[in-house]
């Protein structure tokens, strides 16, 4: 049983084909069996929850049970072409962390997120609740995500913490959104290399 | 909520192979002549794909599923996961468990009659390692006509094997499945296994070994080193809420008897042990444990470099309340795969029973296994 968001054919279409891929907070492992069916790669997904290990057992995808939150000491420095965090970073305690960790085991990182800055999600704070939405669609109490962020405070770290933008995208509804983006768009994919 | 109820591979009758060509094991002596006993569940298919070795841990034996007769109180010891429609699935695997070189089940080991002096081999039968366990176990597959397992399964001491069979055989391997295992043994792990052995050793029974002649076995000795290895197999949290400080009586007795119900449970876990293994097959196993090091043997003490030699897939699970061999060994395995891109899942287990949760029946635990086995199969057997 796979699910299938949109930004994943967005992710697909920036893989070399045959590449090394890891996969954080990789669910049900739907994206990387993507990736293996259309990109032909090989790699792992990385998952703590017990329900999305037997899933991606089932989606065909080698996972390793591991909490993010304690780095990527399992994989050596430079050893995948991408490492992927897809819809897992506003969750993430360690924000900075995950991503140097990232930027060590892989050659490239594509980081996909909720844009907290899309206009509903500011329309419901202006009107005095916490934005609940298809891609947040959690309340304010039980809620996994502790690090919303917007397009452009993104942007602005991962400048902070020296990578090389190498696309972004930004989408609402699987169409890509090109005018004003951080207004605009529910969702954002980053492709970020090391500093040239 | 466990839907890994399948059925039983109803009655089992233990089958012995006999091989005269010498082995010649780790520790430089070779072995002129040897049997193995085994049990097979479920059928060999007809291009021999679907063969499944499961291999035992430290005081194991053949018989992992089924009974030995109708009137049988006690299954086979791996009963919950091998069977039709369980996680190892008879209906679609051809399932092997032997019981290995060294045993006290069957299989030639110190208590056998050497027949050349028509005495037990005693203190004169050598130490056996894991490798020369998978070497004699690829001899066991010859006789039986399989070129390859579909997996070699095992837990612990097992789990090496598992380990030691993608490094020794890589071509005769698909899968391995190494649960609750490391790839090697810490100080601590060592030390543990000596004061076992040191038990056995020092009891006026044991006769360096020799007691069978004397009539009489080490069984204080045998006795305390269960109560031990037992105490490493629990978790604390586990012992802690099945017993607490509960006691036999309603007070204090002031003296050594018996008093609380953990003392109780280990002394008959030690007695009931005493009465069926043998004390040298103990010391030879606890040994194999000790010298297990494959990236010693295979990778000048480097892991990742000794596992570059394996083609299989591998699934590697860990418990954690397992102390004895922690999550932290298996996470060792997993590094020396993914170092070398090895198709491998990882699955940490949440379970108070410590390091003898791989023999229980926890949900997670057989989903991932029972997956694990479709995708085998899925990939054709």
């Amino acid at each position: 049983m796979l699910t299938l968001r949109p930004e994943f054919l967005q992710i697909a279409e920036q893989i070399a084909p045959g590449s090394r891929v890891l996969d954080l907070g990789c669910g049900d492992g739907s994206l990387l069996a993507l990736l293996q069916r259309e990109r032909q790669v090989t790699g792992y997904g990385v998952d703590r929850d017990d329900a999305n290990i037997a899933a991606c057992l089932d989606n065909g995808v080698h996972v390793i049970q591991s909490d993010l939150e304690s780095g990527l000491s399992m994989f050596e420095s430079g050893s995948f072409d991408y490492v992927l965090l897809s819809h897992t970073i506003q969750s993430m305690h360690d924000v900075e962390g995950i991503l140097r960790e990232m930027a060590r085991v892989g050659r490239e990182c594509i980081v996909s997120f909720p844009n907290f800055g899309f206009w509903q999600n500011r329309w419901q704070i202006l009107c005095g609740r916490m934005p609940v939405s298809d891609l947040i669609p959690y309340q304010w109490y039980d809620t996994p995500n502790i690090h919303f962020c917007t397009v452009n405070d993104f942007d602005h770290l991962a400048g902070q913490l020296g990578f090389r933008l190498l696309d972004k995208r930004v989408m609402h509804r699987g169409r890509l959104v090109h005018w004003w983006p951080n207004w605009r768009g529910s969702v954002a994919i980053f492709r970020l290399g090391q500093r040239g | 909520m466990s839907q890994d109820k399948g059925g039983s591979v109803g009655c089992v009758v233990p089958q012995t192979a006999q091989f005269d060509q010498p082995l010649l094991l780790t520790c430089g002596v070779t072995v002129p002549r040897y049997q193995l006993v085994y049990e097979t569940y479920g059928e060999l298919n007809a291009d021999r794909s679907n063969a499944v070795l499961i291999c035992h841990a430290l005081s194991g034996h053949h018989h992992a599923a089924g009974l030995h007769h109708e009137d049988d109180k006690a299954a086979g010891w791996w009963d919950n996961m091998i069977g039709p429609g369980k996680p190892i699935d008879t209906e679609r695997f051809f399932v092997v468990a032997l019981n290995n070189l060294g045993g006290c089940h069957g299989s030639t080991g110190p208590s056998t009659i050497d027949p050349e002096t028509g005495n037990p081999f005693g203190s004169r039968f050598p130490l056996v390692t894991v490798k020369d366990w998978v070497d004699s176990q690829a001899r066991l597959a010859d006789q039986l006509g399989i070129a390859q397992w579909a997996a070699v399964v095992g837990g612990s001491l097992g789990g090496m094997q598992a380990l030691m069979w993608t490094m020794s055989f890589p071509e005769r391997i698909r899968h391995a499945v190494v649960i609750a295992s490391a790839p090697r043994l810490s100080a601590q792990n060592i030390a543990f296994n000596d004061v076992a052995r040191q038990a056995i050793l020092t009891d006026p029974d044991f006769h360096g070994g020799d007691y069978y002649a004397h009539g009489v076995v080490p069984t204080r000795g045998l006795r305390l080193a269960r109560m031990l290895g037992h105490i490493t197999y629990l978790s604390d949290d586990g012992m802690g809420s099945k017993f607490g400080r509960l006691l036999r009586g309603e007070r204090f007795n002031y003296n050594f008897d018996v008093e609380f119900q953990i003392e109780s449970y280990l002394r008959y876990q030690g007695d009931k042990f005493a009465g069926y293994f043998d004390a040298n097959t103990y010391l030879l196993m606890t040994k194999a444990l000790d010298y297990f090091d494959p990236a010693r043997r295979y990778g000048e003490g480097n892991l990742s470099r000794a596992l570059s030699r394996a083609k299989a897939s591998f699934l590697i699970a860990a418990f954690d309340s397992d102390w004895r061999f922690s999550p932290d060994r298996s996470r060792e395995i997993v590094k020396a795969l993914t170092d070398n891109r090895l198709p491998v899942t990882y699955a940490e287990i949440r379970s108070v029973h410590g390091h003898d949760a791989f023999l229980m029946d926890d949900p997670q635990y057989f989903a991932v296994m029972r997956r694990y086995f479709d995708r085998i199969a899925a990939e054709g057997v």
